[in-house]
């Protein structure tokens, strides 16, 4: 393609006031830049076309799709206790997150509620998937700037975080613990003890980030200022979790939507930071971190007794209706839509996922980036691929 | 005009009003009129809205500037007929493959009623509450095709393009409709009730196994020991 010297001169003023220092004009179609779906630098098997005008992007196309396994069609074929092995691949760092969503959307429906002990526990749980999600966030970004120490430390210090999840469920990664009513079981004994003390560990851990990671100089500067997300922006795209609050807006399910948990009970915090860049992003996933600590120790304290399963019928019809419950998981908001026709199974599952709409930005937040701050910049938004693709 | 209650509120002994959602429907119904076809509110839950075909970028606009839901949720669409193949609960050797398809008049609409077969439904909410606005639409049978919302909310495009595929929904004003998920060449929309799971079809489901009950279950629960 050959441009006329008035494009050429349009493009260079744009690109100048666009307050960007590369100038450099390539008439032709430019360098296209495939990464993925294999590249060790993306989470899974993204892959991303860039075109790149020099060292710039101009456009970034995203395709995923690679891992799509068609859960909102296998939900269709399922009956709702069933359901829950299914969504637990979601967002497999934090599974059991995934779970709650959709049996308190089905509990909503069949106007059951769980007995407080199961939702205290459902809370600890909650956060504890929280925890170990995010730990692991903390130590791959870090990863991704080119710094291999944190990511070992993550994995050390998450495993506290898994012992703790799979004593009680018995599955380190896909608890699939969360039952319509209440829960499949009671934590184990001397459990509470040990979650403090772990809770202790992952405290320190945060310092140890914080120090290490976040105080880094050359970490600064590669994320302060880089992959600017205005408000207004992420609100018309949906991101949520640290992505929207790491924009200065301050919302979080968990304290203006709570539904069938008891975060009304307990005093914590809600971070956000001003800035919008890869930065506060970040900085606010590391706060979140050390608040769930602080609400798991509170759980353990306040732990109420009595039952933890509600009285549910052993086959489990839900009535007609419609119900939309999104929580705050560890990625984001996640939300099922549930279409009840009162059979045994949902007739429509529609999953709302944080990171699909996280990630559906890159295309704009890439455009005019450096190629190296592509990496930074997926790195800090934050997705996984089973959350993409469902 | 759109004073049906929700099913659930009906059926409660006193009647309760939710003075935040009967006012953000009232922002709708005042920029919308007409256009505003049916409404649910469930109190303390949701408010479902069903606008008018041809008012569905209005309505998308109105929610955005009038109603201050300036987050966008997610977009997506319901598939209101049965299934042919129902759960695949039964042996394939029992029903000929592929089933005749339902009725067109089987397909029952959920809240807020509607005419269509297909339905998109959109969700829009105000940051900082629990205020959300779940807007639906009908989409014409013979040709599903609806105003996009990417003007008004950039994130709809993704959203768009994955309802496309998986519906054969298309979206006038939004030119990106390539697959996102599924291989160009892919013949089909998976989520419509005629697409058959293909995993059912290759290995049959062995049949629902009776669960019997329990001892010490005296009484007896619903739909004990047999499926319909």
């Amino acid at each position: 393609m050959t441009l006329t010297d008035a494009q050429q001169l349009g493009y260079i003023n744009a690109q100048a006031a666009d307050g960007r220092v590369n100038v450099e004009l390539e008439t032709d179609d430019g360098m296209v830049l495939n990464m993925g779906p294999q590249h060790p630098a993306t989470h899974g098997t993204l892959r991303l076309v860039a075109r790149l005008d020099g060292e710039q992007v101009t456009s970034a196309d995203v395709m995923c799709g690679y891992m799509h396994r068609g859960y909102e069609k296998l939900c269709e074929v399922r009956s709702y206790p069933q359901v829950t092995t299914l969504v637990n691949r979601i967002d497999w760092l934090g599974s059991f997150a995934n779970e709650v969503p959709f049996i308190l959307a089905a509990e909503q429906l069949m106007e059951v509620e769980a007995p407080p002990r199961a939702q205290w526990i459902r809370t600890l749980l909650f956060e504890l998937s929280r925890i170990a999600n995010v730990s692991l966030f903390i130590g791959d970004l870090a990863l991704q700037l080119g710094a291999q120490t944190p990511a070992f430390y993550a994995f050390r210090d998450r495993e506290f975080v898994l012992n703790q999840i799979e004593s009680v469920t018995g599955g380190r990664f896909h608890p699939n613990f969360d039952r319509i009513g209440g829960l499949k079981d009671d934590l184990p004994k001397g459990w509470i003890a040990e979650t403090k003390a772990a809770m202790v560990r992952l405290r320190a851990f945060c310092d140890e980030m914080e120090g290490l990671v976040y105080g880094n100089e050359i970490f600064q500067s590669r994320t302060r200022g880089v992959g600017v997300i205005p408000a207004a922006i992420a609100q018309s795209y949906g991101l949520s979790g640290a992505n929207l609050r790491g924009s200065g807006v301050d919302w979080d399910l968990r304290r203006d939507a709570n539904v069938g948990l008891v975060y009304d009970q307990l005093d914590w915090k809600v971070w956000t930071h001003p800035d919008g860049d890869s930065y506060s992003r970040c900085w606010v996933r590391l706060q979140e971190v050390r608040e769930a600590t602080k609400i798991v120790d509170q759980i353990c304290d306040g732990l109420p007794s009595g039952a933890i399963m509600a009285k549910v019928p052993r086959i489990i019809k839900v009535p007609a209706g419609e119900a939309y419950i999104a929580t705050e998981n560890p990625l984001g908001q996640m939300g099922y839509y549930v279409v009840s026709k009162g059979d045994t199974g949902p007739f429509r599952v529609k999953i709302r996922s944080a990171s699909f709409n996280n990630i559906s930005i890159a295309p704009w937040l890439l455009r005019g980036v450096y190629v190296p701050d592509i990496i930074t910049i997926l790195a800090s938004l934050y997705f996984i691929l089973g959350d993409i693709d469902r | 005009m759109a004073e049906d209650t929700a099913t659930a509120s009906a059926e409660a002994p006193e009647i309760v009003v939710d003075e935040r959602r009967e006012e953000l429907r009232a922002v709708f119904v005042a920029h919308l009129g007409d256009a505003v076809l049916d409404s649910v509110i469930k109190p303390g839950d949701g408010l479902w809205i069903r606008v008018a075909t041809d008012a569905w970028a209005e309505a998308g606009r109105v929610a955005q500037d009038k109603a201050d839901c300036k987050y966008f949720d997610f977009l997506s669409a319901i598939d209101w007929l049965p299934s042919p193949y129902g759960r695949y609960e039964d042996s394939a050797l029992d029903v000929p493959f592929p089933p005749p398809m339902p009725e067109r008049s089987a397909a029952v609409p959920g809240y807020a009623g509607g005419e269509s077969r297909l339905q998109v439904l959109a969700s829009v909410a105000k940051t900082g509450t629990d205020l959300r606005v779940l807007l639906k639409v009908d989409v014409p049978d013979d040709d599903p095709r609806l105003a996009t919302w990417i003007r008004t909310y950039a994130g709809a495009a993704w959203h768009e393009r994955e309802t496309h595929e998986m519906f054969g929904i298309s979206f006038d004003g939004n030119a990106d409709m390539r697959n996102l998920y599924l291989p160009s060449e892919f013949e089909g929309y998976p989520l419509r009730k005629e697409f058959p799971l293909l995993a059912r079809v290759v290995k049959p489901w062995p049949g629902i196994i009776d669960v019997e009950p329990m001892p010490g279950d005296d009484e007896p629960s619903e739909g004990e020991g047999t499926e319909e």
